[in-house]
C-alpha cells in the first residue's frame, strides 16, 4: 500500500519543517518524530521532502525510518495496543498475554485490525515491572493483566 | 499542582531575587548565588529579605502552615491506579474548600505498594499511605485531614525531619526508613526521590542542591577539584561496564580538540530495568548537577542527555528542568560569572536497543542510523561529529553531586575494595518487595532478595535471579552469597549491568528464559556485523528446537536438535569473540550462565522432551481431570483446534493428535480441571 499526502497534510509538513534549520543531518531524527506526531505515520511523500530539507537523499531517510522502532510508515489503528515483553513482564506470563490479544484482535503483532480500531504492538520494556505484566492502550497503563481479560480491555475502547 | 486557594502561598520562587539590591540575571551572575539562595541574602543584610529567603527555604522543605498532600506520581504510580485516585481527591478537596497543597512527587521505590500518598500537616513529621485507592483515599481525607486521627491502621510509616514535633501522635507509626525494606538501604542516588516535587528547582536547591557544583566553580581550578575527588571515589560507571569514571573524565580532559561534548546516556533499554526512569522522573536536577560537574571537568561546553521516547514523563520533567536552570543562569553561558559555559540539550530516542551502546548512541544523535563502529577511536577522543565526547549513565551522574559536596573519601567508605558506593537496583519478577532499592556494594545477592526484596512471591521455592539484562547472567541457589560487585558477577558468569535484577520462582523455565532474551537480542541487533545478526538468529533456531514438541519434528529435524546442542556453546563462543560491540559480545551470557548452571533443565527439555517448570506448553500434555470437570465445556469452546470433546455436563477429553499444547483450556477452566505436565 502506498500512502500519499494531500495538499493540505503539504502544507502542514511544510509548517513542521519551518520550524527546523535546514541542512541539519542531526535534526533528522526530531523531524521525523515531529511529522509523526502530526501525521500518525510517515506518509512516504513526506520522506522526500524531508530529504530535501535536511540535505539527505530520501533514500537515507528511509534508512533512519526503517532502523528505529518508533516510526511507521503505514497508519495505524485508532487505538494502539501495546504488550510489554519485557523480563519482569515475560517471567510473569506476557508471552501468552501478546497471544490471547493477537487472538482477541485476530492480528499478529505489528498489524492493524482490518476495521482501522487496533494496532498491536510489542514493546521491550515499559519501566513498570512492578505491576507486570503490562499493557497500554494508547497513553493508558494496565497492570498486573491477565490473559482472560484481554477482551474485556479491548471492549472498553470499542465502545468509546 | 496548586489547588483552591494555594496560589497565595507560592506567589514567588526561592530562586527569584529577594529585592532590587540583588543584581543575579543570566547577563550579570553573581558568584555567590547558590550560597545566598541556601544561606543568605549574602550582599546585603535586611531583615525583610532574610525573611523572604527564609520563607522561601521552609516552604520548600515543606514546612508550611497548611497540610500538604504528596501524590506519588511517577508512571509506576500513575499506572498502579493513582491516575483515579488523583480526581476523586481534587473533587474532594474542591468541596471542602481546605487550604491546602497538593505535590506530585516521583517514585520513593516502594512499588510494590503504590500507589502511594503522603500527608504532611505543619509541624508534623511526613505519614506515607501505601495501596491507595479511591475509597482508602476517601477514608484517610476524612479521618486524618478532617477529624485529625491518626489512622494509624491505613499508615505504612512516617518520615520525621529535625523541624517536626517529636511528641506529635503521628510519632507513634514506625519511621519508614525502620521497616526491613528500606532498613538495609543505602540512599545515595535515590535520597530525594519520591520526597521532593521534580518540577520543582527551590526544593533541590534547599536540601544543598547545586551547592557541590558552586563549590567546584569558586575552586576556580577549571574543575581539577572534580576530576580528584571522582578520582578518588573510585566511582566506575553505572551503565554496566564499569569503566571507572574518573579515567573517563580524564582521558576527556585531556583533549586538545573543541568544543568537546558531555553526553547522559538515558537510552535504559534493558527489560526489566527502570532505575534511570525513576531517577530522572523523581530528581532530574541531580543528574543535571552531575552533568554540570562532569562538564566542568573534562571542559565540555556541549551537553546531551540521550533518553528513550518510551520514558515521556521523564522527558517533560528534564525539560522543565532545563528551562529553569536556563532562566536562572545555571545553564547557558558565563555560569555563575566563572566563564564557564555548558548547553544542554535533550535528544529524544526512537526506540533501538542498541543505542545504549555509546557509539551508536553517539550516531543516534547525529541523525544517522544508531550504529557502532570500531573503536578506537574512543569517544574520548574522536565522538560527536569528530570532537571528544564523554558520555556516562544516568546513575553514574547522580552519583558526582554528592562525591564533590562529601569528598572522595567519603564516597570510597561505602562498598567494597574495588567497588564503591551503592548501586540502584530494580528488584522485580517473583518478589515480594518489588521495586528500586540502593543497596551498598557488596551486599550479597541473598541479603538483597530475601531481606531487602522480602522473600519470593507465595512463598514459592527461589530459583534463580537474572543480573545484568540481556548481556547478564542467570545465577542459581549456590551463587547466592556472591556479593553484588563489578568483579564478583564477572567471575560467575553475569555483570552488573545497568541493575536490572529479575527473581524467578520454580515456575520459570530457563530454556525459555534464554530463548527469551536471545529473541530479544535478535530483534535488537542492528545488522551491521555477521556474527551478531547471524548468530543470534541460529541460535534462537537452535534454542527452538529444543522446546518444538516431537509432532512437529521429522527424523532430520530430531537429528539436527541434538546435533545443533552440541554446537550451542561453541556458536556461543564464536559470537562473544567476534562482535563488533558490547551487544553481540554479550548476547550469549544468558544462554552460556544457565547453561553452566541449569544443564539439567536443558537436558530434560533435550532428551526427555519435558518442560519441569511447565513453562514451555509445547512439551506439556494437557489432560483432563475427570474427577474435577463439571461439563461446562467452557474449555471446547475455546479450544481452537477443536480438539476436545464432551457433551454438556459430562466429562470432557482432549484428543492428543489434534491439541496444539495452546493451554487455552488450561487458562479457561474455572474449575481447575485440566492437568498439564
Amino acid at each position: 500500500m502506498t500512502t500519499h499526502v494531500c495538499q493540505c497534510t503539504r502544507e502542514k509538513l511544510g509548517e513542521i519543517l519551518a520550524e527546523f534549520p535546514a541542512g541539519r543531518r542531526e535534526t533528522l531524527i526530531p523531524v521525523l518524530q515531529a511529522v509523526q506526531e502530526a501525521f500518525g505515520f510517515l506518509p512516504e511523500d513526506t520522506l522526500d521532502s524531508i530529504g530535501a530539507h535536511i540535505g539527505v537523499s530520501a533514500a537515507k531517510v528511509y534508512g533512519v525510518a526503517t532502523f528505529y522502532n518508533q516510526f511507521r510508515l503505514q497508519p495505524t489503528g485508532k487505538h494502539t495496543v501495546r504488550v510489554c515483553r519485557g523480563t519482569a513482564c515475560h517471567v510473569r506470563g506476557s508471552k501468552l498475554l501478546l497471544d490471547a490479544f493477537a487472538d482477541a484482535l485476530g492480528v499478529k503483532p505489528g498489524e492493524t485490525t482490518p476495521d482501522g480500531l487496533f494496532t498491536l504492538e510489542t514493546v521491550a520494556c515499559l519501566g513498570a515491572c512492578s505491576i507486570a505484566p503490562v499493557v497500554t492502550v494508547d497513553d493508558s497503563f494496565h497492570g498486573a493483566v491477565q490473559t482472560r481479560s484481554a477482551g474485556k480491555i479491548l471492549d472498553k475502547y470499542r465502545e468509546e | 499542582m496548586t489547588l483552591t486557594s494555594t496560589e497565595t502561598i507560592r506567589r514567588q520562587h526561592l530562586t527569584d531575587a529577594c529585592c532590587a539590591r540583588c543584581s543575579h540575571t543570566t547577563e550579570t551572575p553573581c558568584n555567590r548565588y547558590i550560597d545566598c539562595r541556601q544561606h543568605g541574602p549574602i550582599c546585603h543584610d535586611d531583615a525583610d529579605c532574610a525573611a523572604y529567603l527564609t520563607s522561601k527555604r521552609r516552604e520548600a522543605l515543606h514546612q508550611l502552615n497548611v497540610p500538604i498532600i504528596f501524590l506519588g506520581a511517577g508512571t509506576c504510580g500513575l499506572a498502579s491506579g493513582m491516575d483515579q485516585v488523583i480526581p476523586a481527591l481534587q473533587a474532594r478537596l474542591a468541596e471542602q474548600g481546605m487550604q491546602l497543597l497538593v505535590k506530585e512527587v516521583g517514585c520513593f521505590g516502594l512499588c510494590h505498594r503504590e500507589p502511594m500518598l503522603d500527608i504532611k500537616k505543619p509541624g508534623r513529621p511526613r505519614v506515607c499511605f501505601d495501596n491507595v485507592d479511591v475509597k482508602k483515599a476517601q477514608a484517610i481525607f476524612e479521618r486524618y485531614l478532617l477529624n485529625d486521627e491518626v489512622p494509624t491502621d491505613l499508615a505504612m510509616g512516617i518520615i520525621a525531619g529535625p523541624d517536626d514535633d517529636p511528641a506529635a501522635p503521628e510519632c507513634a507509626l514506625p519511621n519508614l526508613y525502620d521497616l526491613t525494606v528500606l532498613k538495609h538501604q543505602r540512599r545515595i542516588v535515590l535520597q530525594n526521590c519520591g520526597i521532593i516535587d521534580p518540577n520543582s528547582l527551590d526544593e533541590y536547591l534547599a536540601r544543598g542542591g547545586y551547592a557541590a557544583f558552586a563549590k567546584a566553580i569558586a575552586a576556580g581550578d577549571n574543575g581539577e577539584l572534580v576530576l580528584t575527588e571522582v578520582l578518588k571515589s573510585g566511582l566506575r560507571g553505572r551503565g554496566g561496564g564499569g569503566f571507572p569514571t574518573g579515567r573517563k573524565w580524564q582521558l576527556t580532559r585531556q583533549q586538545t580538540n573543541t568544543p568537546k561534548y558531555l553526553v547522559c546516556n538515558a537510552d535504559e533499554g534493558d527489560p526489566g530495568a527502570f532505575m534511570d526512569r525513576s531517577v530522572l522522573e523523581g530528581d532530574p536536577h541531580r543528574v543535571i548537577e552531575g552533568m554540570l560537574l562532569g562538564a566542568l571537568a573534562i571542559g565540555a561546553t556541549h551537553g546531551y542527555i540521550y533518553c528513550r521516547a518510551e520514558y515521556p514523563m521523564a522527558i517533560s520533567r528534564l525539560l522543565h528542568s532545563i528551562d529553569e536552570l536556563e532562566r536562572v543562569g545555571l545553564l547557558g553561558d558565563n555560569i555563575l560569572g566563572s566563564g564557564f559555559n555548558f548547553h544542554l540539550k535533550l535528544k529524544q530516542g526512537a526506540g533501538a536497543f542498541v543505542c545504549g551502546e555509546e557509539t551508536a548512541l553517539l550516531a543516534s544523535i547525529e541523525g544517522k542510523r544508531g550504529m557502532p563502529r570500531v573503536r578506537p577511536p574512543y569517544p574520548a577522543q574522536s565522538g560527536l561529529w569528530g570532537h571528544p565526547t564523554c558520555i556516562n549513565n544516568v546513575e553514574t551522574f547522580a552519583n558526582v553531586a554528592a562525591i564533590v559536596a562529601n569528598g572522595g573519601e567519603w564516597f570510597a567508605s561505602v562498598g567494597t575494595e574495588r567497588s564503591k558506593g551503592t548501586k540502584v537496583f530494580a528488584l522485580t519478577g517473583k518478589i515480594k518487595n518489588g521495586g528500586l532499592v540502593e543497596v551498598p556494594m557488596g551486599m550479597t545477592l541473598r541479603q538483597v532478595v530475601f531481606e531487602v526484596g522480602g522473600g519470593i512471591l507465595n512463598d514459592r521455592p527461589f530459583k534463580a535471579v537474572q543480573i545484568g539484562g540481556p548481556s547478564g547472567g542467570c545465577l542459581h541457589t549456590p551463587l547466592l552469597d556472591t556479593p553484588v560487585d563489578y568483579d564478583s558477577l564477572i567471575a560467575v558468569g553475569a555483570m552488573m549491568g545497568s541493575g536490572g535484577l529479575v527473581v524467578m520462582d520454580d515456575q520459570t523455565c530457563m530454556v525459555d528464559l534464554a530463548r527469551f532474551f536471545m529473541e530479544f537480542i535478535r530483534n535488537e541487533s542492528c545488522g551491521k556485523c555477521i556474527p551478531c545478526r547471524e548468530g543470534t538468529t541460529r541460535m534462537l533456531e537452535i534454542l527452538e528446537r529444543i522446546v518444538r514438541p516431537y509432532r512437529d519434528e521429522d527424523s532430520g529435524a530430531t537429528l539436527q536438535r541434538f546435533k545443533s546442542v552440541i554446537m550451542l556453546e561453541e556458536l556461543a563462543q564464536v559470537i562473544k569473540d567476534t562482535s563488533l560491540c558490547g551487544l553481540g559480545q554479550t548476547a550469549p551470557n544468558p544462554v552460556l550462565s544457565t547453561l553452566r548452571y541449569f544443564r539439567e533443565e536443558y537436558e530434560q527439555h533435550v532428551f526427555e522432551r519435558k518442560c519441569p517448570a511447565g513453562a514451555c506448553r509445547s512439551l506439556l500434555t494437557f489432560t483432563v481431570n475427570a474427577e474435577k470437570c463439571k461439563g461446562c465445556t467452557l474449555c471446547a469452546r475455546n479450544c481452537p483446534a477443536s480438539a476436545i470433546w464432551g457433551a454438556p455436563k459430562q466429562t470432557h477429553v482432549i484428543d492428543q493428535d489434534k491439541c496444539l499444547h495452546c493451554g487455552v483450556c488450561l487458562d479457561v477452566c474455572r474449575f481447575d480441571a485440566v492437568i498439564a505436565q
